[in-house]
Protein backbone atom coordinates (compact mmCIF):
# COMPACT_ATOMS: atom_id res chain seq x y z
CA UNK A 1 0.00 0.00 0.00
CA UNK A 2 2.88 2.16 0.94
CA UNK A 3 5.36 1.37 -1.29
CA UNK A 4 4.68 2.97 -4.18
CA UNK A 5 4.11 6.93 -2.82
CA UNK A 6 7.82 7.83 -2.69
CA UNK A 7 8.08 9.89 -6.15
CA UNK A 8 6.05 12.82 -4.60
CA UNK A 9 7.19 16.26 -4.77
CA UNK A 10 7.49 16.68 -1.05
CA UNK A 11 6.66 19.85 -0.07
CA UNK A 12 4.95 20.42 -3.10
CA UNK A 13 2.61 17.84 -3.02
CA UNK A 14 -0.70 18.94 -3.18
CA UNK A 15 0.14 20.72 -5.90
CA UNK A 16 1.98 17.95 -7.55
CA UNK A 17 -1.34 16.07 -7.28
CA UNK A 18 -3.41 16.92 -9.67
CA UNK A 19 -0.87 16.73 -12.43
CA UNK A 20 0.25 13.70 -11.34
CA UNK A 21 -3.52 12.42 -11.84
CA UNK A 22 -3.69 13.96 -15.27
CA UNK A 23 -0.42 12.27 -16.74
CA UNK A 24 -1.04 8.95 -14.62
CA UNK A 25 2.39 9.45 -13.49
CA UNK A 26 3.97 9.88 -10.05
CA UNK A 27 2.35 9.27 -6.89
CA UNK A 28 -1.54 9.81 -5.94
CA UNK A 29 -1.25 11.50 -2.12
CA UNK A 30 -2.59 8.92 0.98
CA UNK A 31 -5.95 10.95 1.14
CA UNK A 32 -6.79 10.15 -2.39
CA UNK A 33 -5.36 6.39 -2.37
CA UNK A 34 -7.58 6.02 1.18
CA UNK A 35 -10.72 7.61 -0.50
CA UNK A 36 -11.04 5.37 -3.93
CA UNK A 37 -9.98 2.48 -1.39
CA UNK A 38 -12.68 3.04 0.82
CA UNK A 39 -15.12 3.77 -1.69
CA UNK A 40 -14.00 0.62 -3.81
CA UNK A 41 -14.26 -1.47 -0.44
CA UNK A 42 -17.78 -0.06 0.21
CA UNK A 43 -18.80 -0.90 -2.91
CA UNK A 44 -17.55 -4.66 -3.18
CA UNK A 45 -18.59 -5.06 0.65
CA UNK A 46 -22.00 -4.44 -0.52
CA UNK A 47 -22.18 -7.38 -2.88
CA UNK A 48 -20.16 -9.97 -0.20
CA UNK A 49 -23.16 -8.67 2.11
CA UNK A 50 -25.94 -10.55 0.33
CA UNK A 51 -24.11 -13.41 0.81
CA UNK A 52 -24.92 -16.91 -1.05
CA UNK A 53 -27.89 -16.54 -3.28
CA UNK A 54 -30.31 -19.66 -3.22
CA UNK A 55 -29.61 -20.36 -7.14
CA UNK A 56 -25.58 -21.92 -6.06
CA UNK A 57 -26.90 -23.64 -3.11
CA UNK A 58 -29.45 -24.67 -5.01
CA UNK A 59 -27.08 -26.11 -7.70
CA UNK A 60 -24.74 -27.43 -5.66
CA UNK A 61 -27.66 -29.85 -3.91
CA UNK A 62 -28.49 -30.57 -7.39
CA UNK A 63 -24.94 -31.50 -8.68
CA UNK A 64 -24.70 -33.89 -5.31
CA UNK A 65 -28.27 -35.55 -5.73
CA UNK A 66 -26.84 -36.91 -9.02
CA UNK A 67 -24.03 -37.83 -7.77
CA UNK A 68 -25.59 -39.97 -5.41
CA UNK A 69 -27.65 -41.13 -8.50
CA UNK A 70 -24.09 -42.26 -10.49
CA UNK A 71 -22.40 -44.73 -8.41
CA UNK A 72 -19.65 -43.89 -10.36
CA UNK A 73 -15.85 -42.85 -9.87
CA UNK B 1 -16.31 -38.61 -8.17
CA UNK B 2 -17.46 -37.01 -4.87
CA UNK B 3 -16.82 -33.82 -3.52
CA UNK B 4 -14.99 -33.51 -0.63
CA UNK B 5 -17.74 -31.92 2.04
CA UNK B 6 -15.26 -29.21 3.67
CA UNK B 7 -14.26 -28.84 0.13
CA UNK B 8 -17.93 -28.06 -0.64
CA UNK B 9 -18.40 -25.78 1.61
CA UNK B 10 -14.99 -23.76 1.30
CA UNK B 11 -16.40 -23.33 -2.80
CA UNK B 12 -19.75 -21.91 -1.32
CA UNK B 13 -18.44 -19.50 0.90
CA UNK B 14 -15.95 -18.45 -1.37
CA UNK B 15 -19.33 -17.10 -3.75
CA UNK B 16 -20.39 -13.92 -2.42
CA UNK B 17 -16.51 -12.76 -2.91
CA UNK B 18 -16.55 -14.50 -6.47
CA UNK B 19 -19.89 -12.34 -6.68
CA UNK B 20 -18.52 -9.09 -5.86
CA UNK B 21 -15.09 -9.87 -8.22
CA UNK B 22 -17.33 -10.91 -10.99
CA UNK B 23 -19.78 -7.41 -10.75
CA UNK B 24 -17.02 -5.46 -10.45
CA UNK B 25 -15.41 -6.90 -13.84
CA UNK B 26 -18.71 -6.85 -15.64
CA UNK B 27 -20.57 -3.99 -14.21
CA UNK B 28 -24.09 -6.40 -14.78
CA UNK B 29 -25.18 -8.05 -12.09
CA UNK B 30 -27.15 -11.01 -14.09
CA UNK B 31 -24.08 -12.01 -16.58
CA UNK B 32 -21.56 -11.92 -12.75
CA UNK B 33 -24.05 -14.78 -11.52
CA UNK B 34 -23.59 -16.36 -14.84
CA UNK B 35 -19.76 -16.17 -14.68
CA UNK B 36 -20.01 -17.50 -11.00
CA UNK B 37 -22.11 -20.50 -11.88
CA UNK B 38 -19.63 -21.30 -14.38
CA UNK B 39 -16.37 -20.99 -12.62
CA UNK B 40 -18.30 -23.20 -9.58
CA UNK B 41 -18.67 -26.17 -11.95
CA UNK B 42 -15.98 -25.57 -13.32
CA UNK B 43 -13.89 -25.42 -9.96
CA UNK B 44 -16.14 -28.86 -8.85
CA UNK B 45 -15.54 -30.43 -12.25
CA UNK B 46 -11.22 -30.03 -11.45
CA UNK B 47 -11.20 -30.05 -7.85
CA UNK B 48 -8.74 -33.07 -8.14
CA UNK B 49 -6.27 -30.20 -9.81
CA UNK B 50 -6.91 -28.29 -6.79
CA UNK B 51 -3.25 -28.52 -4.26
CA UNK B 52 -4.74 -28.69 -0.90
CA UNK B 53 -3.01 -26.14 1.31
CA UNK B 54 -2.70 -23.28 -1.27
CA UNK B 55 -5.07 -20.84 -1.50
CA UNK B 56 -8.55 -22.04 -2.67
CA UNK B 57 -9.76 -18.56 -2.99
CA UNK B 58 -7.20 -17.54 -5.44
CA UNK B 59 -7.98 -20.43 -7.45
CA UNK B 60 -11.50 -19.76 -7.97
CA UNK B 61 -10.79 -16.50 -8.71
CA UNK B 62 -8.10 -17.53 -11.58
CA UNK B 63 -10.93 -19.56 -13.07
CA UNK B 64 -13.50 -16.45 -12.97
CA UNK B 65 -11.10 -14.42 -14.65
CA UNK B 66 -10.12 -16.56 -16.98
CA UNK B 67 -13.76 -17.40 -18.01
CA UNK B 68 -14.42 -13.93 -18.22
CA UNK B 69 -12.20 -12.81 -20.35
CA UNK B 70 -12.49 -15.87 -22.74
CA UNK B 71 -16.19 -14.52 -22.55
CA UNK B 72 -14.69 -11.01 -23.08
CA UNK B 73 -12.94 -12.16 -26.12
CA UNK B 74 -15.45 -13.62 -27.66
CA UNK B 75 -18.05 -10.80 -27.54
CA UNK B 76 -15.30 -8.40 -28.35
CA UNK B 77 -15.14 -10.22 -32.07
CA UNK B 78 -19.75 -10.17 -32.06
CA UNK B 79 -19.88 -6.56 -31.38
CA UNK B 80 -17.02 -3.77 -31.62
CA UNK B 81 -16.42 -2.44 -27.99
CA UNK B 82 -16.08 0.98 -27.54
CA UNK B 83 -14.69 2.68 -24.40
CA UNK B 84 -18.01 2.81 -21.80
CA UNK B 85 -20.01 0.23 -23.39
CA UNK B 86 -19.74 -1.41 -20.00
CA UNK B 87 -20.40 1.56 -18.49
CA UNK B 88 -23.44 1.62 -20.46
CA UNK B 89 -24.23 -2.39 -19.90
CA UNK B 90 -24.96 -1.13 -16.12
CA UNK B 91 -27.80 -3.12 -14.92
CA UNK B 92 -29.23 -3.24 -11.47
CA UNK B 93 -31.78 -5.61 -10.11
CA UNK B 94 -35.24 -4.09 -8.62
CA UNK B 95 -33.90 -5.44 -4.45
CA UNK B 96 -30.78 -3.68 -4.64
CA UNK B 97 -31.29 -0.58 -5.06
CA UNK B 98 -28.26 0.21 -3.21
CA UNK B 99 -26.58 -0.08 -6.26
CA UNK B 100 -27.27 3.29 -7.18
CA UNK B 101 -24.75 4.26 -4.67
CA UNK B 102 -21.75 3.60 -6.25
CA UNK B 103 -23.11 4.21 -9.98
CA UNK B 104 -20.39 6.74 -10.44
CA UNK B 105 -17.59 4.46 -9.11
CA UNK B 106 -19.23 1.81 -11.24
CA UNK B 107 -19.06 3.89 -14.40
CA UNK B 108 -15.65 5.01 -13.86
CA UNK B 109 -14.62 1.64 -12.95
CA UNK B 110 -16.34 0.76 -16.23
CA UNK B 111 -13.83 2.96 -18.42
CA UNK B 112 -11.09 1.74 -17.20
CA UNK B 113 -8.68 -0.84 -19.30
CA UNK B 114 -9.38 -4.65 -18.65
CA UNK B 115 -6.13 -5.14 -17.22
CA UNK B 116 -6.19 -2.04 -14.64
CA UNK B 117 -9.72 -2.74 -13.44
CA UNK B 118 -8.92 -6.14 -12.33
CA UNK B 119 -5.65 -5.68 -10.64
CA UNK B 120 -7.14 -2.56 -8.78
CA UNK B 121 -10.24 -4.65 -7.93
CA UNK B 122 -8.32 -7.44 -6.87
CA UNK B 123 -5.60 -5.59 -4.45
CA UNK B 124 -7.46 -2.75 -3.71
CA UNK B 125 -10.93 -4.42 -2.56
CA UNK B 126 -10.50 -8.75 -2.68
CA UNK B 127 -7.47 -7.71 -0.59
CA UNK B 128 -5.44 -9.94 -2.23
CA UNK B 129 -1.52 -9.10 -2.00
CA UNK B 130 -0.13 -7.59 -5.10
CA UNK B 131 1.52 -11.00 -5.26
CA UNK B 132 -1.24 -13.22 -5.14
CA UNK B 133 -2.87 -10.67 -7.68
CA UNK B 134 -0.19 -11.63 -9.88
CA UNK B 135 -0.65 -14.93 -9.65
CA UNK B 136 -4.38 -14.53 -10.51
CA UNK B 137 -3.38 -12.74 -13.43
CA UNK B 138 -0.54 -14.46 -14.89
CA UNK B 139 1.63 -11.81 -15.11
CA UNK B 140 4.50 -10.22 -12.91
CA UNK B 141 4.33 -8.54 -9.53
CA UNK B 142 6.00 -5.26 -11.12
CA UNK B 143 3.02 -5.14 -13.37
CA UNK B 144 0.56 -5.26 -11.06
CA UNK B 145 1.76 -2.71 -9.26
CA UNK B 146 1.94 -0.59 -12.04
CA UNK B 147 -1.43 -1.54 -13.20
CA UNK B 148 -3.07 -0.95 -9.68
CA UNK B 149 -0.84 2.59 -9.67
CA UNK B 150 -2.51 3.70 -12.97
CA UNK B 151 -6.10 2.37 -11.86
CA UNK B 152 -5.82 4.79 -9.05
CA UNK B 153 -4.97 7.95 -11.23
CA UNK B 154 -7.65 7.28 -13.68
CA UNK B 155 -10.43 6.82 -11.06
CA UNK B 156 -8.93 9.58 -9.08
CA UNK B 157 -9.67 12.20 -12.20
CA UNK B 158 -12.87 10.15 -13.52
CA UNK B 159 -14.08 10.87 -9.48
CA UNK B 160 -12.38 13.74 -9.61
CA UNK B 161 -10.84 13.17 -6.34
CA UNK B 162 -7.51 15.38 -7.82
CA UNK B 163 -6.97 17.10 -4.25
CA UNK B 164 -7.23 15.66 -0.81
CA UNK B 165 -9.54 18.71 0.44
CA UNK B 166 -12.20 17.95 -1.79
CA UNK B 167 -12.13 14.88 0.14
CA UNK B 168 -15.52 14.59 1.77
CA UNK B 169 -16.84 11.29 2.23
CA UNK B 170 -20.00 10.91 -0.07
CA UNK B 171 -23.27 10.66 2.15
CA UNK B 172 -23.51 7.39 0.77
CA UNK B 173 -20.45 5.86 1.68
CA UNK B 174 -20.32 7.22 5.01
CA UNK B 175 -23.35 5.54 5.82
CA UNK B 176 -22.38 2.22 4.71
CA UNK B 177 -19.34 2.81 6.51
CA UNK B 178 -20.87 3.99 9.35
CA UNK B 179 -24.22 1.71 10.29
CA UNK B 180 -24.72 -0.84 7.96
CA UNK B 181 -21.34 -2.93 8.63
CA UNK B 182 -23.12 -3.65 12.30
Amino acid sequence: MNDDKTKGPGSDMLSGVSKSSRDGSGALDKETQTKIGQQLRAMYDEVVRQGVPDRFADLLKELERREDQEPKS
Amino acid sequence: MTIDPALRDAVLAAIPKLRAFAISLSGNVDRADDLVQETMLRALANIHSFQPGTNLQAWLFTILRNLFRSEYRKRKREVEDVDGRHADSLVSHPEQDSNLEFKELRVALGKLPQDQREALILVGASGFSYEEAAAICECAVGTIKSRVNRARHRLASELSIERAEDIGPDPAVRAVMAGKLR
